[in-house]
């Protein structure tokens, strides 16, 4: 019941500070001037503005805004990037790709990471052990748009082992899932994957050098368990602990930096609409896909948050 | 067992004073005390690594800073006709390695045009010259060749070139006075600028080419070189054998001319354009990291992007760690109300992503024009930033602010913000500097990503950033890696060391491990 209540508090405080933020968003952009429309269709453009309010105080747009977002999921107009189009569906064309990627790229480098982090761990001080660990230094530090740049340039371009750019929705066939579509998307996943993987290496093998050194380690061992089935049921077992909600961490890392993965490799998603609707100022866009980033920010520290008090018992949540 | 317990007592005059020469007392310790600061530097000097790094670092920094005075390029000066020239360095002319050349594959046409830019350098008064001469020349634009072969019919071979030699001659329009004072110049250092002009209306002249500076000889409408009688050669070897037969604008007399009147008093000439380049700026034409995209030095540009960096997430670590102390220490030490609200701004604010932030303070506050690019940076980043480091201060002082020196300090009549900054503060210290080093390598990632991302945009003649080089070089990447190569490789190396400094503090201000390392 206290859990209950305590995810309640917590879901209830993400809505409000994500009302906030929306807040921010919206009359900080509507405070920016629009620009006057230039040429034969400035009439029609005028009266639109005039007639959908945006000549209006603010306050009163933004009364005018949210009630439209909440009883009609309305969140205004696109102006530049699909004109007239409503904001909220010039989204979800492009979020095919950006989740495709992202996933893909989660799913490849949770194993590859606690992989290599349980391998480093139990290797630890060996001349695996360094390996791992100096490449992981190395993965963590350099940003993901160099080794981006690396990879297009020796795997795709040199080589031509794979497509520079993903193709798009059309040369694909038309689906999401040909073998083009998935052969030219395996460049960003990796692309995206590596700080990933090194993060989640780093992480799992300081947790697991810690339980391996604990003390029911050497109990199990002395009650005549071998290493390695000590190691499978016992020490790995309190490591993942730590490490699951660390999994959610890096949703929203992977996240955030498929932006610039997504502006690298040419793909059309929702990192490239948000970089373009700032660059030609489409507010109404901005302010969606602002949103949409935070609500993906707030959702992923909820999940870290919770995932910690269900997963470890020493944690009772709610208290203080 | 006990009962074989049977001592005698020792008789008292058997007892005796023993060392009642040595006076046993503490003393003064004869070493010197080692501080906190002190005991945490001798920890980070044994950590080699984290010293390595901060020696790059270090190295980096020195490396921006004495860049201007050691290098022949302005911020601002920028060469089109150079535009991607690869990296070279003087003392490796020639050698194959860092020597401005680049990997060309050439057929004969391509091979012969090349060889008649070092040859028509060699021909400054029109008197003829052979293949011999351009191989010869100085001006040569190929630094070595491999043996020809065929592929679809036609004969190639690959060739190493010079990127700057390549340009060879080029058109350029001048006034009387300064042709005058080009002229006075060559006889001053010996250099020749002016070549013979080309009779571009001549029948031996592919009207295609009439802006090509460098087609001065007799050439076939498919760009063979034509001999003296006229006649098309395909084979290297008759060219070998012939020569390049010119094609020069002549006076009545049979001397070449080196000017021609445009409108306006302005005369066309032939330059060749390494040496007028020289005569331009005062020094050869050598860009040490090459050139990029537009023509400017990347040396330069690079030495301004660290400098930029480095000034970015110095100001945002230094007012980060300011505004987060105060507000940190006063949530911590009074708690209460003020707390609970302080940290439900914090909680807001932590949830907004960085870049909605970057966007609304770059077009709010840079595009309108009321800051500079620079400081409408570094508000975005201390505008969440400071949020960690309160974080850390207020568990410090959560920590602290309840134990008995604290209160013996307030029985003795201090005031809160001597208590606060006298005697809580300096328990975080360790863990703020850590934070504030750390924070370093992030602002540099997060600004390089913002400018590549075109958000912020440092790309002006006097500013730039390693981002925004990242960004600018990316149209290049097939065919001129050199451009993003400097800009991502300073960055990696940037991340790498600071990071490795960054733990290396860390683990120098952690008193805990003191003894673990070997």
């Amino acid at each position: 019941m206290r859990m209950f209540k305590y995810v309640c508090k917590r879901i209830g405080l993400l809505i409000v500070t994500f009302f906030v933020i929306v807040t921010i968003c919206f009359s900080l952009i509507k405070l920016l001037e629009n620009e006057v429309p230039l040429g034969m269709q400035a009439v029609v453009e005028l009266a639109r503005r005039e007639a959908l309010g945006y000549n209006k105080p603010i306050i009163e747009q933004y009364g005018i805004f949210l009630r439209n977002v909440i009883t009609k999921w309305e969140w205004g107009y696109s102006w530049h990037i699909n004109y007239m189009m409503p904001a909220q569906e010039t989204i979800t064309p492009r979020l095919p790709s950006t989740l495709l990627v992202n996933a893909y790229s989660i799913i490849f480098c949770i194993p590859v990471g606690i992989a290599l982090g349980i391998w480093a761990a139990i290797k630890k001080n060996k001349i695996t052990d360094h390996i791992i660990s100096t490449s992981v230094m190395l993965f963590v530090s350099v940003p993901s748009f160099v080794y981006a740049f690396l990879m297009q340039y020796t795997l795709g371009f040199r080589l031509g082992f794979f497509p520079v750019i993903v193709s798009s929705l059309h040369d694909a066939g038309g689906s999401w899932f040909t073998r083009t579509m998935l052969h030219s998307m395996i460049l960003p996943v990796l692309a995206l994957s590596f700080g990933s993987i090194a993060g989640l290496a780093r992480y799992t093998r300081a947790e697991l050098t810690e339980a391996l050194t604990s003390e029911y380690m050497l109990l199990a061992r002395s009650k005549g368990l071998t290493r390695s089935r000590a190691i499978s049921t016992h020490a790995m077992k309190n490591a993942m602990v730590p490490v699951l909600p660390y999994i959610f961490g890096i949703v929203l890392s992977v996240f955030s930096g498929s932006i610039i993965i997504e502006a690298i490799f040419a793909i059309n998603g929702v990192g490239q609409l948000y970089i373009r609707s700032i660059h030609l100022r489409d507010y109404d866009v901005f302010v969606v896909t602002s949103a949409f980033y935070t609500i993906i920010t707030l959702a992923s520290y909820i999940l870290v948050d919770l995932s910690y008090g269900f997963l470890d018992p020493r944690i009772r949540m709610g208290e203080r | 067992m006990a009962g074989k317990n049977t001592y005698e007592p020792v008789p008292v005059e058997k007892l005796r004073f023993a060392r009642t020469e040595l006076r046993i007392h503490d003393t003064v310790p004869a070493t010197k005390p080692i501080g906190y600061m002190k005991d945490a530097w001798i920890r980070f000097r044994r950590n080699k690594m984290s010293v390595a790094a901060s020696l790059i670092i270090l190295a980096i920094f020195i490396f921006a800073v004495i860049t201007p005075f050691i290098n022949n390029f302005e911020m601002s000066s920028v060469d089109g006709i150079y535009a991607k020239a690869r990296p070279k360095l003087k003392a490796f002319e020639r050698s194959g390695f860092w020597d401005g050349g680049m990997n060309l594959r050439l057929n004969n046409r391509y091979y012969m045009y090349l060889t008649a830019i070092g040859a028509g350098a060699e021909d400054v008064y029109g008197a003829g010259v052979t293949w011999e001469d351009g191989i010869n020349s100085p001006y040569y634009p190929v630094i070595s060749r491999g043996e020809a072969y065929d592929s679809a019919g036609a004969e190639f071979r690959d060739a190493r070139v010079d990127s700057y030699y390549i340009v060879g001659f080029v058109y350029v329009s001048m006034t009387r006075e300064m042709f005058d004072d080009v002229r006075e110049w060559e006889a001053e250092t010996g250099i020749n600028v002016f070549y013979p002009m080309i009779d571009t209306r001549s029948r031996y002249m592919d009207p295609g080419n009439a802006r090509d500076a460098n087609f001065w000889y007799r050439h076939a409408a498919n760009h063979a070189p034509l001999n003296a009688r006229g006649q098309r050669m395909d084979t290297i070897e008759e060219v070998m054998e012939h020569g390049f037969a010119d094609n020069y604008l002549r006076d009545s007399e049979g001397n070449a001319r080196y000017w021609v009147r445009q409108d306006r008093g302005m005369l066309q000439v032939r330059v060749l354009y390494y040496n007028y380049y020289q005569y331009m700026n005062g020094h050869e034409p050598m860009h040490a990291l090459g050139a990029d995209g537009q023509g400017y030095d990347i040396w330069r540009r690079l030495a301004s992007g660290i400098l930029l960096s480095f000034a970015l997430a110095a100001s945002v670590s230094v007012i980060n760690l300011t505004i987060g102390a105060f507000w940190g220490a006063a949530e911590g030490y009074y708690g209460g109300w003020w707390d609970l609200i302080a940290q439900r701004i914090c909680d807001i604010l932590w949830g907004i992503p960085f870049i909605v932030v970057a966007a609304l303070f770059q077009l709010h506050l840079v595009q309108t024009g009321r800051v500079s690019p620079f400081w409408g940076l570094v508000l975005a980043f201390v505008a969440t930033g400071w949020i960690s480091t309160s974080y850390t201060v207020r568990t410090q002082f959560y920590r602290f602010k309840n134990q008995e020196y604290i209160l013996a300090a307030r029985t003795l009549g201090a005031k809160d913000f001597r208590l606060m900054f006298k005697h809580i503060f300096p328990n975080a210290i360790g863990t703020i500097i850590t934070a504030s080093v750390l924070v370093i390598p992030s602002t540099i990632m997060i600004e390089s990503s913002l400018s590549y991302l075109g958000i912020v945009a440092f790309n002006t003649r006097t500013t730039i950033s390693l981002g925004t080089m990242t960004s600018n070089a990316q149209g290049f990447l097939a065919t001129d890696p050199h451009i993003l190569f400097w800009p991502s490789l300073i960055i990696s190396l940037l991340m790498i060391s600071f990071n490795l400094f960054g733990n290396g503090l860390r683990d120098a201000f952690n008193p805990s491990l003191r003894g673990t390392e070997g």
